[in-house]
């Protein structure tokens, strides 16, 4: 019994050694690729169109539904210690330090990260990556390294976008709606959000970016059998880059703070 | 296309090449003893044989028998666990990355399903390679891609997407863009599986005229029998991840194998029972 117990944990830690490795490979691999040329600018430039510009209508929505929540939030809970004034400052160091990067990187994994996977796994299974092998084209080359690249263009540009909409849906319903001075909510702003607020934010969208672009490529290169396969591996890709740009920002902020 | 008379569904002229006979004739492809063991199953074991230059060979077996597998340790989409592939002499699972890449622009393949690129059209799948791996102007790749797919009947059907296309004409846009770069070898896995005996019979004569023109080295692996024996020069049969008998196609149609002569012939009766 207890050797069984003991032979199954065994089993279990090799078998993610092996998946760990195999990813580890996987990202020094598809970075080597997308670091050294022939960089392949249109695909790239055409990621960053699918990835970056067509992510930018959801970007706005929820940043402007995330700005005017903070503001409803805030403003309620300020005025119990009468500080509405710090209003702006509070929703402004809330969307720059972690939400913006944050909620960013989640509607990009929902919205580009399971259609990258989605993608790559129908090629996978269609034969179309073995296809590509054939014709002596390097298939990460060709595949997941634009990918990576458009994200960590397009996954920053998406939470500075998100940031600035987020901070005019609090300036909306905090100045407009409820009423605080409008010179005291950007005065205040400008008093309290520093450079390096808005540099770790750009560090940690950066780290989103790659985990997404990990995860979902790799999900998708390495998806299971048939059309339920690669169900599978989207689900999969979605739910693991998630759980792990939130994970990543506890560790990230313990670190930046 | 040298063994027996040509039935009704012989499907182009009688080649003048002699059939393969090894001796001085240096294969173009060779595989020593390949084992490939996959789930803990060894699907491959010990796989040695020769793939003539200029010659079309035939592999021929059961479903399930390792002939796929066998084409794709050919191009390197798989390595052996033992054993070696050589392609003109060099080992190619000793090759790096680039080098590899540098062989397989040797080769075209045409895969079951045709595997063309489902977000581009006929066109582009064709002028893929084209645009990836030569510095041919747009013109140049225009032109040549328009005599392929007239060639190929599909000269209406070049802004099509796969899938507003015919299962005929996926493989014949497959096999248009196999041999766009004039490769000296083209593998053919199934190309004619699943389609009607008139389109089947129309992609085959598409590949032999192919063959006449180029005379490219092909592997098949075909389930057309007894027609491939009309067709091809040389045969090599596999079953249960092994080679059984290799030969032309009057040797293996003549064979006193078991196996062999079941596969052939078609029984129901022999050494492999299926039911």
């Amino acid at each position: 019994m207890i050797l069984a117990v003991a032979e199954a944990l065994g089993g279990g830690a090799i078998r993610a050694t092996r998946a760990l490795g195999k990813m580890g490979v996987f990202l020094g691999v598809s970075f080597a690729r997308a670091a050294t040329p022939p960089y392949r600018a249109g695909n790239i430039v055409k990621q960053v169109h699918f990835i970056g510009v067509k992510s930018v209508l959801v970007i706005v929505l929820t940043a402007a539904f995330t700005g005017m929540v903070l503001a409803l939030q805030g403003y309620n809970t300020l005025r119990r210690f009468g500080a509405e004034g710090v209003l702006g400052s509070v929703i402004a160091l809330s969307l720059i330090r972690e939400l913006g990067p944050v909620l960013s990187a989640l509607m990009v994994t929902g919205r580009a990260g399971s259609a990258l996977t989605a993608e790559i796994g129908i090629m996978r299974i269609g034969e179309q990556i073995d296809s590509l092998e054939t014709m002596g084209i390097d298939p990460i080359r060709y595949l997941v390294a634009p990918r990576l690249l458009g994200l960590l263009l397009s996954v920053p540009l998406l939470t500075a976008i998100f940031d600035v909409v987020g901070i005019f849906g609090g300036y909306l319903v905090g100045v407009k709606l409820l009423g605080v001075n409008a010179g005291l909510f950007f005065g205040q702003m400008e008093a309290n959000v520093e450079l390096v607020d808005v540099t770790n934010g750009i560090w940690k969208s950066l780290a989103f970016a790659l985990l997404i672009g990990w995860v979902c490529t790799f999900k998708g290169y390495f998806t299971g059998r048939g059309a339920e396969g690669v169900s599978q591996a989207t689900t999969s890709a979605v739910v693991v880059s998630s759980v792990l740009v939130l994970v990543c920002d506890y560790f990230l902020t313990s670190v930046l703070l | 296309m040298t063994g027996g008379p040509p039935g009704r569904n012989v499907i182009c002229e009688p080649c003048a090449l002699d059939p393969y006979t090894g001796g001085d004739q240096e294969p173009i492809l060779r595989l020593i003893g390949v084992e490939k063991t996959l789930d803990g199953q060894k699907v491959l074991d010990g796989v040695s044989l020769e793939i003539p230059r200029s010659r079309i060979t035939a592999i021929i077996g059961l479903s399930g028998a390792g002939k796929s597998l066998i084409l794709k340790h050919m191009i390197g989409l798989m390595k052996p666990d033992r054993g070696q592939v050589l392609v003109g002499g060099v080992d190619i699972n000793r090759l790096s990355r680039r080098e590899l890449d540098g062989v397989r622009n040797r080769f075209g393949m045409l895969f079951q399903t045709g595997a063309l690129f489902d977000s581009m059209n006929v066109f582009e799948n064709v002028a893929f390679p084209l645009r990836e791996k030569t510095a041919l102007t747009e013109a140049e790749v225009r032109d040549k891609v328009r005599g392929i797919l007239e060639k190929v009947g599909l000269e209406a059907a070049e802004e099509k997407f796969p899938d507003e296309l015919s299962g005929g004409m996926v493989r014949r846009a497959a096999l248009a863009r196999a041999v766009v770069m004039d490769p000296e070898i083209i593998l053919f896995d199934e190309p004619t599986t699943g389609l009607d005996p008139i389109i089947r019979n129309s992609i085959l004569n598409l590949i032999c005229r192919t063959y006449h023109e180029h005379h490219f080295t092909m592997v098949m692996i075909s389930h057309d029998l007894p027609d491939i024996f009309h067709w091809c020069h040389h045969v090599v049969v596999v079953h249960d991840g092994k080679v059984v008998e290799v030969g032309a196609p009057g040797e293996i149609q003549n064979s006193v194998n078991p196996f062999v002569r079941q596969l052939v012939e078609g029984d129901i009766a022999g050494p492999v029972q299926l039911m």
